[in-house]
């Protein structure tokens, strides 16, 4: 039996890897996109385009400006000096922020009183700008605590001593790039299985495998290896990119993240057969597989949080192995999640993978054209 | 009359194939509900844990701002360590520490402290908390000098204003981007693996020996997916406006002619990757990883381009879809603003004419 399970494999991986573009196909990419995605993929903002329009010229209010402008987060592009002159600057995006104050600021300051700015900002990104914002009022937070030491304002009763643990500097690069581990192994597994059943039906092949003495649980072995072996090689490529090349630390035990990375191809290997064995044509394979994908992806709390979804939202994303793998990946990477807390990941992914073998399994002589 | 044949053709491929329909109409409404009302930067309900070391009227009138707003979901300890487990097994994203002296310091000159520690594993969700807690405090201390029967006197006081969509709703500027996302499915990643499939099944070879010219089959291909592309783009907008109540401020026709501009390109780069592929599994990858992934990563449609390297900010300009969602999102929250929309329409006119010129070269009856 083993022998004859060596020779489907083979055979799989010649289909798959006999071409020398599926071979590109398979390889270069995820490389190129950890690189790509890994840069371009962070919510934080850096050289943000603003202009500063100060009617008042004293003192104070050049010390609030230049608090701005030496932020490594904002980019002065103009300086204006009429109310005109602010619409065209964020109608044509050119500046996402217009720094507003007052011709009376600096005095209101001098007297101890309160002096207001007026913060103008592009909202047609609802989710740049409320990042920005969050900016500005830890600029403004600044120049008050200091500007309160100085011309002694009274103190506040209490004061808040903010920490972030994990990821001290709060850089999101290291939240979404073992992100892009899950993301990656996701797309090339889920894309490699979909077609492999899809293919042979499409040629013809796949009746002739049926005739052959292969049971079905030694076809399904045969056509899950590819996916596995492919899922492993470039996870471990990416995790290797992920530590040496953007530094994230790797806090956890690479054992229990491995354990993990199995648990997830089991699944994603599984439902890509699933999806292959339910298509007549390769057309029709990768387009289930990218009906599969887009959703798994965008409900995996990737890129946003599962817990800010509505309830009926997040209970359809217990369904969705990407959810588990995304809580692994991270816990193991940024808070040294140890084993035993997740559990609670491990069985529902070990659940999806042998549930939709199972189907595929029996689908392969059911659907037969 | 050969080409109303051509076209006839395609039509019946696209109309008898339950998935084409599907990624056409079935995709647009799935991606409409999965972001209209899936994905979402605003936290709410957040669970916090609150130490209280010594419970007093000072740390209930503290704690009370918590248990009152929508953001968090507090719930009360006594000691230190209990939050900490509760943070390191994820059931808290934060954790409130008024220390047992906190009373005392309150009336002490110095003043007390509050420390705050928050999972900052999300770096963003992080920010938006800690922003949430800054919200709390100031309030509280208005609070306590209102009843004090003075102001709070900061030096400064920020007014926010944010033109185009004051309550920031994450809703009004995702839905329009879609359109980018839904249409570049349908023109690139659709009509590549159509074209591939002519190859890989040799009806290619068929349609050779015929006397349609290839750039008659060419225009086959177009006509149909541009329809059916529009067709999309149409039901996408009617969705946004109907159901998510997303504001168009531009006009219509300027909606019309610039997604028939993006969809030129879009048909443009699924063509070209299809006549040099030839083989589904690979069009279908490189269409994915070429159009459908940058016009979701690299387009400024969640993630700001001004704040990405240099390098991958010059990337973003060989993509249609930055500058239709440059265009859309003015469309829909601006207005007409021409300074934005006619650069980012020669910009696409111009990868359009790239890309449909190229393959309009490449289109000759010859095998391999």
């Amino acid at each position: 039996m083993w022998n004859r399970i060596y020779a489907l494999i083979i055979k799989e991986f010649l289909a798959l890897l006999k071409d020398s573009r599926s071979r590109i196909v398979v390889i270069v990419p995820p490389i190129l996109q950890l690189l790509v995605f890994g840069y371009a993929a962070t919510y934080d903002l850096t050289n943000i385009p603003f202009a500063v329009y100060n009617e008042d010229k004293d003192l104070p209010s050049r010390e609030l400006v230049s608090n701005f402008q030496g932020s490594p987060n904002f980019k002065e592009i103009a300086n204006i000096t009429r109310d005109d002159q602010i619409a065209p600057l964020i109608n044509s995006k050119e500046a996402l922020m217009v720094l507003h104050i007052g011709s009376r600021f600096s005095r209101n300051l001098m007297e101890g009183r309160s002096g207001s700015v007026q913060v103008i900002v592009d909202g047609r990104d609802s989710n740049t700008a409320s990042i920005l914002l969050t900016y500005v009022s830890s600029i403004i937070a600044q120049f008050n605590s200091s500007w309160a030491r100085q011309h002694d304002y009274e103190l506040p009763p209490a004061r808040l001593e903010i920490r972030a643990w994990y990821n001290p500097n709060l850089v999101s690069r290291w939240f979404i790039v073992p992100g892009i581990i899950a993301l990656l192994t996701l797309v090339v597994t889920t894309l490699v299985t979909a077609l492999s059943v899809a293919r042979e039906r499409e040629q013809g092949t796949f009746d002739q495998l049926l005739v052959t003495p292969f049971r079905p649980i030694e076809i399904l072995i045969g056509k899950s290896a590819p996916g596995f072996i492919i899922g492993i090689a470039e996870a471990t490529f990416t995790i290797l990119i992920t530590v040496f090349w953007f530094q994230v630390p790797l806090q956890g035990n690479i054992l229990t993240l491995y354990f993990g990375l199995f648990m997830f191809l089991l699944s994603t290997v599984g439902l890509g057969l699933m999806i292959s064995s339910l298509a007549v044509t390769q057309q029709q394979g990768l387009l289930g597989a990218f009906m599969f994908l887009v959703p798994a992806i965008i409900l995996s709390g990737f890129a946003t949080p599962i817990a800010n979804m509505p309830h009926w939202i997040q209970i359809i994303t217990f369904l969705n192995p990407m959810r588990y793998f995304m809580v692994i990946v991270r816990g193991v990477f940024l808070e040294g999640t140890p084993f035993h807390l997740l559990i609670n990941q491990f069985w529902p992914l070990a659940l999806i993978g042998v549930v939709n073998l199972a189907v595929a399994g029996w689908l392969f002589r059911r659907r037969m054209y | 009359m050969r080409m109303r044949g051509l076209i006839r053709k395609e039509f019946l491929q696209i109309l008898r194939d339950p998935s084409s329909i599907a990624i056409a109409f079935l995709m647009p409404v799935v991606l409409l509900l999965l972001f209209g009302y899936g994905v979402s930067l605003d936290a709410e309900h957040v669970p916090v844990a609150i130490v209280v070391e010594s419970p007093s009227p000072d740390t209930a009138n503290f704690t009370s701002g918590f248990y009152g707003s929508r953001y968090f979901n507090p719930i009360t300890v006594f000691d230190f360590n209990t939050a900490e487990q509760k943070l390191r097994s994820r059931l808290v994203d934060a954790i409130i520490y008024l220390r047992g002296d906190f009373t005392r310091k309150l009336r002490s000159p110095g003043g007390a402290q509050i420390q705050v520690i928050i999972n900052g594993a999300d770096a963003n969700n992080g920010r938006i908390i800690s922003g949430y807690v800054q919200a709390i405090w100031s309030k509280w201390l208005e609070n306590i000098a209102l009843a004090k029967g003075e102001q709070v006197n900061l030096p400064v006081n920020v007014e926010q204003r944010v033109w185009f969509n004051s309550e920031l709703r994450s809703k009004n500027f995702l839905v329009p981007g879609l359109i980018a996302l839904i249409m570049t499915l349908i023109g690139a990643l659709l009509t590549a693996l159509v074209m591939a499939r002519e190859w890989e099944r040799g009806t290619m070879e068929a349609l050779m020996v015929t006397p349609v010219k290839m750039r008659e089959i060419l225009l086959g291909k177009i006509l149909p997916y541009f329809i059916l592309g529009m067709g999309g783009m149409g039901l996408t907008v009617a969705m946004a406006v109907l159901l998510f109540d997303v504001p168009i401020r531009g006009s219509l026709w300027v909606l019309f002619i610039t997604s028939s501009l993006f969809m030129f390109a879009a048909l443009g780069m699924g063509l070209f990757i299809s006549s040099v592929t030839k083989n589904q599994f690979v069009a279908g990858q490189v269409a994915i990883i070429t159009t459908f992934l940058p016009a979701f990563i690299l387009s400024g449609f969640i993630f700001d381009i001004g704040s990405m390297p240099w390098l991958i900010q010059m990337l973003t300009h060989v993509i249609a879809a930055r500058y239709f969602v440059s265009i859309l999102q003015t469309l829909f929250l601006a207005g007409d603003v021409w300074s934005v929309v006619i650069p980012n329409c020669l910009a696409l006119i111009l990868i359009g004419a790239f890309f449909l010129g190229l393959t309009w070269k490449r289109s000759d009856k010859r095998l391999g």
